[in-house]
């Protein structure tokens, strides 16, 4: 543990010269994530280490390699918290790759999501040169925000050194709910409430039980629960910590597991299979077999988009993402160009055209 | 290519654009365009020659206003074709001069896209054209108990497309965030012509993040044709401490004593002794003139959160030192407290006959040393400044005054604000928070980033705008003229 910035620049500038594809892992707890994978393993688990942490500037800068629990130990111990809730799925999981991913967890829908947190960002381009974007402070509009375009960007940019996140307090207090509603009466209680400042903090339907968690003073998660109704759950905190790392019963089976993002008033989608919502309705878990095309066409019929979250190798070579229309698609490309031009980070692992 | 002495609206395009055809260029435009959308002669394209930033002016070589996304399309393509360099126009009122023309260039107004295209109250989004105003957006959904969030003060007149371009803040962004946080999809027009949706009704799209890259990027990237932003509840209650204090060092830690307390409050903001005492002459807000510095922290939320908030917000201000200590008791003395820090831009312009606004972001805890380091700077350049705070963000607005008649006093003012935004720098912050680096800051830009982090800039910038003509000699210098920078300095720097 520690900087081994200067192994990694040595490792990316070579592989750029011999045009070795690179790809990029840390704890490989989401290998399952994006496209196959290709290239030489560039282990980043060494580059690790909390640079820096002060609670009262709000900010934690880390290495790469750091371990997202590490993170989450150091912050929980001065009552503070990553608030997009990163999910772990492994406890190997790093802060380079959390950012990578942009996966954010049930808090995202009250919080933002990982690239609203992402504060400045200390990378190698393809030619490995060590660049900085973004800082430690809350406001930095010097440039253009290369530190959150860096956010889900599955590596294809640029090997993160270091990452600035912002931090939050912890919640002065939390409370779980459960009320017995079918999927279409629970969209409309949530996009409803999702309107009025309550303290809902996460979501999350299935099988006609819907479940909330609050999170705020004290004084206004008790109003809330009132107000709301419902039956209070006993262990709130492992239901949504299971959720968080889909360790759910609902994730434990080898279905095909698709991702819908759509907008939270989008009606519950006509499709086989076993459906999870969280995010007010904005986030759809799908468990089918049905076909790609088939889901793809109700996601976008419905202003979303569907991932093939976990699936085998052969369906993800098809494309796990969306591909974007031709010019946006062709922009990423000039993206890509301009960040690695010898294509060498994580080829095919969002886009099979680079 | 770099134009080095050409003055203000330097920049790559300027050396191609001697050789547009002028004339040629304005009958095609005529065709384009509706009657009275071309501006040109010396009274009517007078009003477009500064932004909020007017100490720096250039007259353009025509301004283009057109009304449809089409004709839009059609100038910009156009634009390449003849390569006129273009910068696009919401209200003109930034402060960092982002809007300000370009010699030989065409300035491209979006004042005539000015509906809202659709309020969604089930959904919480609004639909706006890039001309809309920023408070318009929160009127418009007031009625729905939603409003829009990022507030930047001059936000009864500025436009959601100007927001967008500089990713704007306000006093309410610690807790509410910035444009980039509140801006769901947006319909862009590049300069060849093709138009692109970013984002869309989802939290996420796939591939790159490409609205984080478009918002903060000053124009240079492309032109704004619609924009889906969020809309957040009204909070059911909002209620301002303000806190006064015998020195500047205590108010500035006081801020960190409330984020360690566990506390974001909606708003927390600080005023130094000069900038009280412009504002206290100007709108008689009550505050205490005998305070060094003065401290409002907004609480808002359900009555039961504002109450607990507030209290806790009480005892950390007293146990930091705070002497007097007042919470509004009602909306219209929040408002009255508010009102002094919403004005104190215009109360400073009315006791100085001109003033500079920095706009550098440093880590919370050292807002005390570079208020003391400022006025060490005051005493050396022999000008006045004022201090004006988004402490919780640790987002600076000195307000430097000056007399630009008096010779040698805007040089003065410059280097000045140079010694701040070079600190700023070094302290492990920004240049700028929330103003974006136009044209002001554009040298400093060589102070924050190395030639390769500049370089990189230019390289997305091409991604986008091949032949640089969106906004040129904007926002990312050339490396060369940060060679120039490095050797000449600033004027009255180090």
């Amino acid at each position: 543990m520690g900087d081994f910035a200067a192994e990694l620049v040595e490792r990316v500038r070579q592989a750029a010269a011999a045009k070795t594809p690179l790809r990029i892992r840390g704890g490989g707890s989401k290998d399952f994530y994006g496209g196959p994978l290709e290239g030489e393993v560039l282990d980043t688990r060494r580059h690790a280490g909390i640079v820096a942490y002060d609670p009262t500037e709000l900010v934690i800068t880390a290495r790469c390699g750091t371990q997202l629990s590490e993170i989450e130990a150091a912050l929980a111990g001065e009552g503070q918290m990553l608030a997009f809730e990163p999910p772990r799925f492994d406890q190997a999981a790093t802060l380079g790759g959390v950012v990578a991913a942009g996966l954010s967890g049930p808090r995202r829908v009250a919080a933002g999501s990982v690239r609203d947190f992402v504060l400045g960002v200390r990378m190698l381009d393809g030619r490995g040169e060590v660049l900085n974007f973004g800082g430690q402070v809350m406001k930095n509009v010097a440039g253009y925000d290369v530190s959150r375009l860096m956010a889900g960007a599955m590596g294809c940019l640029g090997l993160l050194l270091e990452v600035s996140l912002k931090v939050l307090p912890l919640p002065a207090a939390e409370a779980t709910l459960r009320l017995e509603v079918p999927q279409g009466r629970a969209l409309e209680l949530l996009n409803g409430w999702a309107g009025r400042p309550l303290p809902i903090s996460a979501s999350c339907w299935q099988d006609d039980a819907l479940t909330l968690r609050l999170s705020g003073a004290s004084a206004a998660v008790a109003a809330a629960c009132r107000q709301l109704g419902g039956e209070s759950v006993a262990d709130g905190a492992a239901f949504w910590l299971a959720l968080r790392e889909q360790r759910a019963a609902f994730f434990a089976d080898d279905t095909p597991l698709w991702r819908l993002s759509l907008p939270s008033v989008a009606a519950p989608l006509d499709l086989p299979g076993a459906q999870l919502l969280e995010w007010g309705g904005a986030l759809r878990w799908l468990k089918s077999g049905a076909a790609p095309e088939r889901i793809r066409a109700a996601a976008a019929g419905a202003g979303g988009h569907a991932t093939l979250f976990r699936g085998s190798e052969e369906a993800r070579a098809e494309g796990a993402f969306q591909a974007p229309p031709p010019p946006l698609l062709a922009l990423h490309r000039r993206l890509k160009r301009a960040f690695d031009p010898a294509g060498i980070f994580n080829p095919g692992r969002m886009f099979r055209e680079f | 290519m770099d134009s080095g002495q050409r003055g203000l609206g330097e920049g790559h395009a300027a050396d191609a654009s001697d050789a547009i055809d002028v004339n040629a260029a304005i009958a095609a435009l005529r065709r384009i365009l509706p009657a009275r959308g071309l501006l040109m002669g010396d009274e009517e394209l007078r009003p477009y020659e500064c932004d909020g930033l007017t100490a720096y002016r250039q007259m353009p070589l025509l301004v283009a206003l057109p009304e449809t996304e089409a004709q839009v399309v059609a100038v910009l393509r156009l634009c390449q074709e003849i390569g006129l360099p273009v910068v696009a126009r919401g209200a003109g009122t930034g402060l960092s001069g982002g809007a300000t023309p370009v010699r030989q260039g065409l300035v491209l107004s979006l004042a005539k896209f000015m509906r809202i295209l659709e309020v969604d109250p089930v959904a919480r989004t609004a639909r706006v054209e890039p001309g809309v105003r920023n408070l318009a957006i929160s009127e418009a959904a007031a009625r729905f108990g939603l409003y829009y969030a990022p507030d930047p003060s001059s936000q009864i007149a500025c436009t959601i497309g100007g927001n967008i371009a500089e990713n704007s803040g306000g006093v309410h962004c610690l807790k509410y965030g910035l444009t980039v946080h509140n801006v769901l999809r947006l319909r862009v027009a590049l300069i060849g012509g093709e138009v692109i949706e970013i984002g869309g009704g989802a939290l996420d799209s796939p591939g790159f993040d490409l609205l984080a890259l478009m918002i903060g990027s000053e124009g240079m990237l492309g032109v704004v044709l619609e924009a889906t932003v969020k809309l957040t509840p009204k909070p059911l209650l909002a209620q301002v401490v303000m806190a006064s204090f015998g020195d500047v060092v205590s108010a500035g830690n006081a801020v960190a004593r409330i984020i360690a307390a566990g506390i974001i409050p909606a708003g927390l903001e600080m005023m130094d002794r000069a900038a009280t005492a412009a504002v206290e002459a100007f709108v008689h807000a009550g505050y205490d003139l005998s305070a060094a510095a003065i401290l409002l922290a907004e609480s808002d939320g359900t009555p039961e959160e504002v109450a607990e908030e507030i209290a806790a917000l009480r005892a950390v201000l007293e146990a930091a030192g705070a002497g007097d200590v007042r919470v509004s008791a009602d909306e219209a003395e929040r408002l009255k407290f508010w009102a002094g820090r919403k004005a104190a831009f215009p109360a400073v312009g009315r006791i100085t006959p001109d003033y500079m606004c920095m706009d550098g972001t440093i880590p919370r805890k050292r807002v005390a040393e570079m208020l003391t380091r400022i006025e060490e700077f005051s005493e050396e350049f022999g000008l006045r400044c004022a201090n004006v705070f988004h402490a919780g963000d640790g987002n600076l607005h000195p307000l430097i005054m000056f007399d630009a008649n008096v010779p040698g006093e805007t040089e003065r003012a410059t280097g000045f604000g140079a010694r701040i935004l070079e600190l700023s720098v070094e302290m492990g912050g920004t240049i700028t928070g929330e103003h974006g680096v136009g044209i002001e800051k554009v040298r400093q830009m060589c102070v924050q980033f190395s030639m390769r982090e500049l370089s990189l800039f230019q390289a997305v910038k091409a991604a986008f705008d091949p032949d640089a003509l969106l906004n040129p000699g904007k926002a990312v210098p050339t490396p060369r003229r940060c060679s120039e920078y490095r050797l000449t300095g600033t004027p009255g720097a180090h």
